[in-house]
């Protein structure tokens, strides 16, 4: 069941657009912040507020990236493997990356600290290689200096 | 050199009252005050400004197709959701000046009388995201946005929205299907967004660097903007340049400068130990150029020229010590995942391409998977997919079966990758016997 708070907000997102559906990305992306994942029963609890059918709202939340339909570690990781990165190093990116948390896209840690995830093109292809961990981006990256970053999360 | 889009860059960027005091929202109160409708439109046709976000459509062109005369909400959006791979210059614009951008956006909407106005900016660009939206509210605070602007009686209301990651959201009428809360699809066209669009209401999309160079027309005119440029395409151009040179990174220069220039001047050349074979001149869906190009100018009609396009303006360069064929197959990988899955040859078309260069790269290619290849760049071209997105990822699968056909031959040849592998990924014997694999 959606929170008071999850509710309040997507009816907030109901009011600034002219049909309710339209609020569709929104009401995920508001279930999303304070989950950290779209489950099947949030996908119900969406559907039943915008008077859409379950299968429509999950129409939506298959279609983007970075909404995520399966349970996620407290960070995820964005490694960037679109073409500047490849030429820059991604692979040694890629091998240390995996290597030290012990898995590989599409998975958490067992500890529920990380989710890795591959992501198309950062935008900032003139410091590749990069990634992105929750908000923060790093550049110019190379293998030596990934422990560090993950360590800087807990 | 004038250099008007990113002058006053600064990181954290410059607020509503720097702004305006380095002469920030001039053009509003020229526009909205002084000018009508139609004749800011008419400046910016004349000033032959050509969209900076890949398709190079005149933008006063794009503007005069909105009916005028039409009662009801009218929008305006600006696509921020740079996502092409190998660009990285409306994040510049984005995080260094979003004055620029608003102020050309509350220009672009009074000309086309839009009432509510949208930056629809990647999800990814968290830093932009800050910036966009104190500067919206100082944008209200200040007048220029809402109810009654500078008392002229124009209003208009403006909304950051985040994306949720799809490289489709680029494509003008996939985002409106985004900011409808839907599958970021592409429309059928006509009828044109200028027509119908968001919420079938008539709607201009333009992207941020178009946007960002408005103010600057309005104030100092279309013979200005033309003078920027080396030729007849007007105004200065953000170009960039990543891979293995000395110095990547983003320069706004005149239209018109040759590659030459940009790689050897701008990127410091080739870094130590690397050699040039050829570029990406616009982004991951523009074909390769080569060393024979280097002195081309880069304006719309001489990349076109070439045989490739400006497209966003930002470079992508293949050295000599990595493989071709991996790094196709790394753009069609990206292509393949990001096809919406809307229309048949693109949803099944890319990923076979994919996993033909794939094969080709892990040393279980086929002689004939070329021509297979060769074929995919017409049964995927112009004219045969619902929108650009398959056209686009076969421009350089066509031009590295062109330019760097021996890399191709020697992996099918040797069956391993010449660059990675030193073993032959298949024994001779047993590829004898090998039979179709798709």
């Amino acid at each position: 069941m959606l929170s008071m708070t999850e509710k309040e907000k997507i009816e907030d997102e109901i009011k600034q657009v002219p049909i309710k559906k339209a609020a569709c990305i929104e009401a995920l992306k508001i279930v999303q912040e304070h989950r950290r994942w779209v489950s099947d029963e949030s996908i119900r609890d969406v559907a039943d507020i915008l008077d859409m059918s379950p299968e429509e709202v999950d129409s939506v939340a298959t279609f983007y990236n970075l909404i995520f339909r399966q349970p996620v570690g407290r960070h995820i990781i964005l490694l960037c493997d679109s073409i500047s990165c490849y030429v820059m190093g991604l692979k040694g990116i890629h091998a240390e990356l995996t290597g030290l948390l012990g898995i590989q896209y599409g998975q958490t840690t067992a500890d529920g600290r990380f989710t890795l995830l591959p992501n198309p093109c950062l935008g900032t292809c003139d410091h590749a290689p990069a990634l992105m961990v929750d908000n923060d981006l790093y550049r110019d990256l190379h293998p030596a200096a990934l422990a560090d970053i993950l360590e800087k999360y807990t | 050199m004038e250099r008007p889009l990113t002058q006053h860059i600064t990181f954290p960027p410059l607020e509503i009252r720097q702004y305006e005091a380095i002469g920030g929202y001039q053009a509003v109160r020229k526009a909205v005050r002084h000018m009508q409708p139609k004749d800011v439109t008419a400046l910016v046709k004349e000033s032959n400004m050509k969209g900076r976000g890949g398709a190079g459509f005149s933008t006063g062109m794009k503007w005069s197709f909105v009916p005028m005369d039409v009662p009801g909400p009218k929008y305006l959006v600006a696509n921020a959701d740079e996502m092409e791979p190998g660009t990285f210059k409306d994040r510049w614009l984005l995080e260094g000046n979003p004055h620029q951008l608003l102020e050309g956006m509350i220009v672009a909407a009074y000309a086309i009388q839009a009432t509510e106005a949208f930056v629809f900016l990647r999800w990814a660009y968290k830093d932009a995201a800050v910036a966009i939206r104190k500067a919206i509210a100082e944008a209200y605070d200040a007048g220029y946005l809402g109810k009654d602007i500078l008392g002229t009686g124009y209003s208009l209301e403006m909304h950051l929205h985040t994306g949720v990651g799809r490289y489709m959201c680029g494509e003008e009428t996939a985002l409106l299907n985004s900011l409808e809360g839907k599958r970021a699809t592409p429309r059928a066209k006509p009828p044109f967004p200028q027509v119908s669009g968001l919420f079938g209401k008539p709607t201009i999309v333009n992207n941020v660097e178009t946007l960002s160079f408005i103010p600057h027309i309005i104030n100092k005119g279309a013979e200005w903007f033309k003078s920027l440029s080396r030729t007849a395409d007007g105004g200065t151009k953000i170009y960039g340049v990543s891979g293995r040179v000395r110095k990547p990174g983003a320069w706004e220069l005149p239209m018109g400068v040759t590659m030459r220039e940009l790689i050897e001047e701008y990127a410091g050349g080739m870094k130590e130990g690397y050699g040039f074979r050829g570029v990406l001149p616009g982004g991951a869906s523009t074909d390769f150029l080569i060393d024979k190009h280097m002195d081309i100018q880069l304006d719309f009609a001489g990349v076109a020229a070439a045989g490739s396009r400006l497209g966003t303006g930002t470079m992508v360069v293949l050295d000599d010590q990595t493989c071709p064929v991996g790094f196709v197959h790394n753009l069609e990988h990206f292509f393949a995942q990001e096809s919406c899955g809307f229309c048949t040859p693109c949803r099944e078309g890319l990923p076979w391409t994919e996993k033909l260069l794939w094969a080709i790269e892990q040393g279980r290619g086929r002689e004939e998977d070329l021509e297979l290849l060769l074929r995919h760049t017409e049964w995927l071209g112009p004219g045969n997919t619902f929108c650009a997105l398959a056209p686009g990822a076969m421009e350089p699968l066509q031009s590295a079966l062109k330019y760097f056909r021996d890399d191709f031959e020697r992996h099918i040849r040797e069956h391993r990758c010449p660059y990675h592998d030193p073993e032959p990924a298949i024994p001779a014997s047993v590829h004898l016997h090998h039979t179709h694999h798709l």
